[in-house]
C-alpha cells in the first residue's frame, strides 16, 4: 500500500519484515514518511506497532527488506549512529545525572568534542523549550511523572534529530496532563519542524495530534491516512472496528449509483451508502455506520426506510447519550443522540420500539480486510 | 515465644558480648572482669606480632577484594548476557560455592595449589630460579575465588534490576557500548560493587579455615589469634577479638547501607 506524500521523504520502510523466532512481528511493512511530519502507528498491543518503531531507532535489525533514513539504507548501522532520537515509554531518565546532565547526555557523545558552554548553552535553550529553565540542577527522582516527560523530551530534541520516536510516552500520566502535554508536544513539533513518529495504542491521541495515521494489525498495516480518512473512509471491518464506533451490518448490493450503492439490509430494508470501490450488483458485502450518523424518531420518515427497533439501554454521556438498540434481523444497533435532539423523543424509555432513521449516503461498504 | 526467641539471642550474642566486656578488664584472666581498663588494647596494639598478623591480614583482603570485585563485575555481566541452560548451570555453580563449608574450599584448594606447584615447579626454577610456595599469592587467590562468588551474587541481582531501556537510551543518544558502560552500566553498578567489596573484604578479613590451609608460613589475625589460644587466653585476644569485630560490624553496615542508597532512587 504505497502512499505518496507531497513533500520530501524522511524515512522509508521497503517490504521490511520482522520476525522473532516464529512470530510475524512485522509483515513486509510498506511506508513512507514525510519530513515534518506527525505520524502516528496506531494500534493494540502486538500489532507490530512498537516493533516498526524499534527498527527505525535501530534497536531491532529488520528480518528481511530495508529501512532508509534520508535516502540512506540504515538496516544494518546500530541505534548510536542514526540522526533519530527516541523518548521512551517509561522515559528511561539516567537515576545517577541531574536534569541538565541528562540532557546534555547526547551533545557529550559527540565527535569532535563540543564546548562546555556550547553544550551548556543549548541545554538551558532545550529545557527553556521543555518549560523547565530552572530545574537543571535537580535530581531526576525528585521530578513529577510529567516533569520527568519533559526531561526526556528534552534530551532527545537538544540533539536535533531529524526524526523523532515517541514510544507511548503519554502512557504512564493521568487524563489531565496527558491532554496537556498533548498540545504542548504537537506546538513543539509545528514549532520545530522535525518530524515525529509516535507510538500509540490511544485513538484519541492519535486523532486529535496526527497528520496521518498509520494503522496496525497483526503486524501488518490496515490502513494508512489522515484522521478523517481513517474515521470517514475505513478501508475494512477492522480499521472500522479501531477507530471510533460502528455498527457493521451485512447486506447485498441492488445496484450502483455513482460512488453509492443502493443495499439490502438482512431486514429487506434499503439503503443508499457510499460505494468507495465499485462493487457489482448481488455481492455480498460489509457495511458501516457510526452511532452518530443514524437518528432515532417515535414515527417514520416519508422517503426513508422505516427501520422498527426496541430500545434496550440508554446511557447519559454528558453531551450525548448513547442509545442501545435491538432488531430481530439486524442484531444489535448503537446510536448516538445529541442532548439536543433527545426532546424529539418524549417518554421514550427502554423497552419502548422506535424508528431509526437512515439518512440517504450515511454509511460505507468496507473492503475485505 | 517471645521467652523462646530472647533466650536464642542471649545465648548466641551473651558470649560475644562477654568478649567485649572482658576486653577492658584491668585483671590478668580472660574469664573474669577485675576493674576497668583499656590496657590490653594499647597492649595489643603495641605486640609486633599482633601488628605484623594485622598488616598482613589487610594486604590479603584488600588486594582480594579489590581483585574479587573486578572479577566478579565481569563475570556478572558476562552472566546476564547468557541464556537458557548454561545460564541456570553458572548460577547453581556460583551458589554452591558460597555454600561448600570452608573446610571443603582450604582443603580443594591446597590440594590443587599443591599439585599446580609440582608440576609447574621443576621447569619454573630451571628457567627463572625462583619457584612457586604457598604464602600470601595462594592466600588472595584462594580468598579471590570464593568472595568472587559474593561479589557475582550482588552485582547480578542489580544488573537483573537495571532497566534496559537505560541502555538503549544511552545507545540511542549516541554512546557506543563502550562508551555506555562508562557512563551508565558501570555507575549504576556502583553501589553493588561496592558492597561486594566490603563483603569481600570482611570475609577474607575474618576467614580462618581457609588461611590455615594455603596460608604456608604467613600469620594472617586469625591464625594468630588461634595459635595464641593454645598458649592461654588473656584479656589480649579479648581486646584483638573485640576490634576485628568492630571493623567487621561497620563494614557490613556500610555494605547495607550503600546497597539500600543506591537502590532508592527511582524504584
Amino acid at each position: 500500500m504505497a502512499y505518496a506524500t507531497q513533500g520530501e521523504t524522511i524515512a522509508e520502510f521497503v517490504n521490511t519484515t520482522k520476525r522473532f523466532g516464529r512470530v510475524l512481528a512485522a509483515d513486509r511493512l510498506n511506508l513512507k514518511i514525510g519530513k515534518g511530519e506527525f505520524l502516528s502507528f496506531l494500534g493494540p498491543s502486538g500489532c507490530g506497532k512498537t516493533t516498526a518503531l524499534r527498527m527505525l531507532a535501530g534497536f531491532e535489525a529488520p528480518t528481511e527488506g530495508r529501512i532508509l533514513i534520508d535516502g540512506q539504507e540504515v538496516g544494518a548501522e546500530p541505534a548510536y549512529r542514526r540522526p533519530v532520537n527516541m523518548v521512551f515509554q517509561h522515559y528511561a531518565l539516567f537515576p545517577h545525572m541531574t536534569v541538565a546532565e541528562n540532557v546534555g547526555y547526547g551533545l557529550r557523545q559527540r565527535r569532535p568534542r563540543l564546548a562546555k558552554e556550547d553544550i551548556a548553552a543549548r541545554v538551558t535553550r532545550a529545557l527553556d523549550t521543555v518549560r523547565l529553565g530552572d530545574f537543571g540542577p535537580r535530581r531526576i527522582w525528585e521530578m513529577s511523572g510529567g516533569q520527568q516527560q519533559r526531561v526526556a523530551l528534552a534530551r532527545a530534541i537538544v540533539n536535533e534529530p531529524k526524526i523523532l520516536l515517541l514510544d507511548e510516552p503519554m502512557a504512564a500520566l493521568d487524563a489531565k496532563l496527558r491532554g496537556e502535554m498533548q498540545t504542548e508536544l504537537l506546538s513543539l513539533q509545528r514549532k520545530l519542524g522535525i518530524t515525529f513518529i509516535l507510538v500509540t495504542h490511544d485513538q484519541q491521541e492519535a486523532l486529535s495530534m496526527s497528520d496521518r495515521i498509520c494503522l496496525m494489525g497483526k503486524g501488518r498495516i490496515a490502513q494508512i491516512g489522515t484522521p478523517r480518512e481513517l474515521y470517514d473512509r475505513p478501508a475494512n471491518r477492522y480499521v472500522a472496528d479501531f477507530v471510533g464506533r460502528a455498527n457493521i451490518l451485512t447486506g447485498t448490493v441492488i445496484r450502483n449509483i455513482g460512488e453509492h450503492a443502493l443495499v439490502r439490509l438482512a431486514s429487506n430494508h434499503d439503503v443508499v451508502v457510499e460505494a468507495p470501490h465499485p462493487v457489482s450488483p448481488g455481492a455480498k458485502v460489509d457495511l458501516a455506520i457510526r452511532p452518530e450518523a443514524l437518528r432515532l424518531a417515535t414515527a417514520p420518515q416519508p422517503g426513508l426506510p422505516d427501520i422498527v427497533a426496541k430500545l434496550c439501554r440508554m446511557t447519559f454521556l454528558g453531551e450525548h447519550v448513547e442509545y442501545l438498540l435491538s432488531h430481530p434481523a439486524l442484531g444489535q444497533l448503537q446510536v448516538m443522540v445529541p442532548r439536543q435532539a433527545e426532546r424529539a423523543l418524549p417518554g421514550v424509555d427502554t423497552g419502548h420500539e422506535v424508528h431509526i432513521l437512515w439518512d440517504q449516503g450515511n454509511g460505507l461498504i468496507l473492503g475485505q480486510d | 515465644m517471645r521467652i523462646y526467641a530472647l533466650a536464642v539471642y542471649v545465648f548466641l550474642y551473651l558470649p560475644i558480648g562477654i568478649i567485649a566486656l572482658f576486653s577492658f578488664s584491668a585483671g590478668r584472666s580472660a574469664s573474669q572482669m577485675q576493674g576497668f581498663s583499656t590496657g590490653w588494647y594499647a597492649k595489643a596494639l603495641s605486640n609486633p606480632f599482633v601488628t605484623d598478623a594485622l598488616k598482613t591480614s589487610a594486604t590479603v583482603a584488600l588486594i582480594s577484594a579489590i581483585l574479587a570485585s573486578i572479577f566478579g563485575t565481569m563475570a556478572a555481566l558476562a552472566l546476564s548476557g547468557m541464556k537458557g541452560r548454561i545460564r541456570v548451570l553458572f548460577d547453581a555453580l556460583i551458589y554452591i560455592a558460597v555454600m561448600i563449608p570452608g573446610i571443603v574450599i582450604g582443603i580443594a584448594t591446597l590440594i590443587a595449589l599443591v599439585t599446580v606447584f609440582d608440576a609447574v615447579n621443576p621447569s619454573l626454577e630451571a628457567v627463572t630460579g625462583w619457584r612457586l610456595s604457598m604464602g600470601r599469592g595462594s592466600l588472595i587467590a584462594a580468598h579471590v575465588l570464593f568472595t568472587m562468588s559474593l561479589v557475582i551474587i550482588i552485582v547480578r541481582a542489580r544488573i537483573e534490576g537495571m532497566d534496559r531501556a537505560l541502555i538503549e537510551a544511552s545507545n540511542d543518544l549516541g554512546a557506543g557500548p563502550v562508551a555506555t558502560f562508562w557512563q551508565v552500566t558501570l555507575p549504576m553498578l556502583a553501589p553493588a560493587i561496592l558492597a561486594g567489596f566490603l563483603l569481600s573484604f570482611t570475609f577474607s578479613f575474618d576467614d580462618f579455615i581457609i588461611a590455615f590451609f594455603v596460608a604456608g608460613s604467613e600469620t594472617t589475625l586469625p591464625i594468630y589469634i588461634f595459635s595464641s589460644i593454645r598458649r592461654g587466653v588473656t584479656p589480649e585476644i579479648n581486646a584483638i577479638g573485640t576490634m576485628v569485630m568492630g571493623v567487621s560490624l561497620a563494614l557490613l553496615v556500610i555494605a547495607q547501607l550503600t546497597l539500600r542508597r543506591g537502590k532508592a532512587p527511582g524504584q
